[in-house]
């Protein structure tokens, strides 16, 4: 009996009010989770390892070296282009985001290091506004980009995100081509870009960097494609196959390098990057870097 | 049988009387000299498309760019190109039926045309999938485009799909990821591209083609990040608010060119481009060599960096204090 199943035991299943800040129900095995055994455990559920929605903040910790990041542009607010409407102010709904939530928009952008190795780093945020894109997200993404070219480091993204942010219109769309047209000089200049797709991984924001990178990993069971489920049933009018569009049905389908669990993705970012820069180029100036051979590889 | 919009009823009434008249004129002599009559008519005709069509908002637009009768990528070609020859497949094992591709000759010179192709009868609608293309569709536009970089051949893009299409098969062929690697590729493709659209801009489906150095929209065509109808299936949860969606999302040539996102509106011919192909297609030649002759002038090296330039500004954030 592990100490968590002692805890339920203890408790005898009757549970009080506050017990509902103590356990979470797992969505996919529905098993009672132990939220302080969640938290350890990456927000990965202990028992089928089910990955949980992880926030932004705690995302960033776990995937760079402690006390490392430095946050870039924190300064960039959306500006409503359009003067959009729905049943709500698209101002309005930026302002709610904001408050509840740590940033300012959907992404989180700043420098790090993995393992020592300089990195920028893009994380989404999805309880903002679905961690849509619009003019900041792809500024944002835009701007991590040219620094990881200033800054000769190497780029990752963790995207997050239904797609595009319908409130800025065109300007959410010209995003896509902007991002992906800094990638293509970063690509240029052989600096790696490493992708992280997260749940979900949707739209716009699937159809342009993050389906861009050198390498491609996605967690377990993340929901990853360009068109929504319900868009493609009423299109097709049929049920869709089990399990399409999680991050296995990628790697089936040879769209992803590899499905990554979470508690190995740092280890695992830590030990491409520093294959993917081991062997100089003949142009490199710098000086050839013999490593001892316990520094490479995990 | 023609197709009549909500909004042309009017428009269509007068011209049948017209019409009737003109006929009648002719058939009995009784009827007298009515010839001043109808040219008064006529007149009143022309100004009456010209009111409506000024101030036709987006949902109208939206109705007008999907007109049956608008014309596609493969009427412009027998219109006002020589000798197309179509080249088909991604090479991959796809073909992408809903987009076509070739070389051609334009104005005596070789030029690479991409377009999407929609159907008019059903079978043929079918068959280019209404215009919704699949991963093939983009990897062979790719293909074509690199092929016209390689032997210094102009491309010109012709832009109108309702978006790239959503089924179970291009999920598994990488939707995504066609679209994005076309965004990345083209951006450095050392080549003038000129990218028109002509009927339909929808989203991540038509910018896998609309990555260029003139972006030129048609004057009653749209170009959006979402259909009205599924912005006002998500955002208002009801799918009747496609008029006030249309307005919201500012998808008209008009907006656009506001906004800097294309550079140039080709004028319809009155009463819209599916009322008169050739006068439409003349004003589209006119467009184009202008531009081509611009473009092939400017030195391939600043043509790309000013590309990157161009949608590098695309997007409004507001910077505080810095
Ligand atoms: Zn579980």
């Amino acid at each position: 009996m592990s100490w968590i199943d002692k805890i339920k035991a203890g408790i005898g299943g009757k549970k009080t009010a506050k017990d509902e800040d103590l356990w979470a129900e797992c969505k996919k095995c529905k098993e009672q989770i132990y939220i302080a055994e969640l938290e350890i455990n990456l927000k990965v559920c202990p028992h089928c390892d089910y990955h949980f929605r992880l926030e932004t903040r705690q995302r960033i910790h776990q995937l760079i070296d402690q006390e490392s990041f430095e946050e870039h542009d924190q300064n960039l607010t959306a500006s409503d282009p359009l003067k959009f409407r729905d049943t709500k102010k698209y101002k309005d709904r930026i302002k709610s985001s904001a408050k509840k939530g740590l940033s300012s928009d959907a992404v989180i952008t700043g420098s790090g290091t993995i393992e020592g190795l300089p990195i920028e780093l893009c994380v989404f945020d999805f309880s903002f506004m679905g961690g849509s894109m619009g003019s900041v997200v792809g500024e944002k993404i835009t701007r991590a980009i040219e620094r990881a070219m200033e800054n000769k480091s190497a780029l990752i993204i963790a995207s997050s995100s239904g797609g595009a942010r319908m409130q800025e219109g065109i300007f959410s769309l010209m995003q896509m081509a902007k991002t992906s047209s800094a990638l293509s000089k970063l690509s240029e200049q052989k600096i790696p870009y490493i992708s992280i797709l997260t749940d979900p991984t949707m739209g716009g924001v699937s159809a342009s960097f993050s389906m861009l990178g050198d390498i491609i990993l996605a967690e377990p069971g993340a929901l990853i494609g360009f068109a929504g489920p319900r868009v493609i049933e009423q299109t097709i009018k049929q049920k869709l196959p089990d399990g399409f569009q999680t991050a296995e049905f990628l790697l089936d389908h040879g769209l992803i390098d590899n499905v990554v669990h979470r508690k190995d993705l740092k280890s695992t970012l830590a030990q491409l990057l520093k294959m993917l820069k081991n062997n100089p180029t003949e142009e490199s100036e710098e000086p050839t870097l013999t490593k001892p051979p316990e520094l490479l590889g995990a | 049988m023609v197709q009549i919009l909500e909004f042309e009823r009017e428009i269509f009434a007068l011209e049948t009387q017209i019409h009737d008249l003109v006929s009648m004129s002719h058939m009995y002599d009784s009827v007298g000299d009515i010839t001043h009559e109808i040219a008064k008519l006529k007149k009143k005709l022309r100004r009456m498309k010209y009111e409506v069509y000024s101030n036709l908002k987006g949902w109208d637009k939206t109705l007008v760019a999907r007109h049956p009768d608008r014309p596609y990528t493969l009427d412009y070609l027998n219109l006002i190109f020589e000798d197309f020859f179509e080249l088909h497949g991604d090479r991959h094992g796809g073909y992408g039926p809903s987009i076509v591709a070739g070389l051609a000759k334009f104005d005596g010179r070789s030029v690479m045309v991409v377009g999407h192709q929609k159907g008019r009868e059903t079978k043929e609608k079918i068959r280019r999938n209404f215009g919704m293309s699949q991963p093939a569709g983009y990897r062979k536009a790719l293909r074509l485009m690199r092929m016209a970089e390689k032997f210094n051949i102009p491309v010109i893009t012709f832009i109108d799909t309702p978006g790239a299409y959503p089924g179970v098969d291009a999920e598994e062929k990488g939707q995504s990821e066609a679209i994005a690697t076309n965004m990345f590729s083209i951006i450095q493709l050392k080549i003038p591209i000129i990218c028109v659209v002509i009927g339909e801009g929808g989203s991540g489906g038509a910018l896998a083609i609309g990555i260029g150095d003139h972006i030129m929209m048609f004057e009653h065509s749209v170009y959006s990040v979402i259909s009205p109808e599924g912005c006002a299936s998500i955002l208002w949860g009801d799918k009747g608010k496609t008029s006030q969606a249309a307005d919201a999302l500012c998808i008209t040539a008009n907006d656009l060119l506001k906004f800097k996102v294309i550079d140039e509106i080709i004028r319809e011919p009155l009463g819209g481009a599916h009322r008169n192909h050739k006068q439409a297609a003349i004003r589209l030649k006119k467009s184009l060599r202008k531009n081509l002759d611009r473009l092939t002038q400017v030195p391939l090296g600043e043509l790309t960096q000013l590309r990157e330039k161009k949608f590098r500004e695309m997007g409004k954030v507001i910077e505080e204090g810095t």
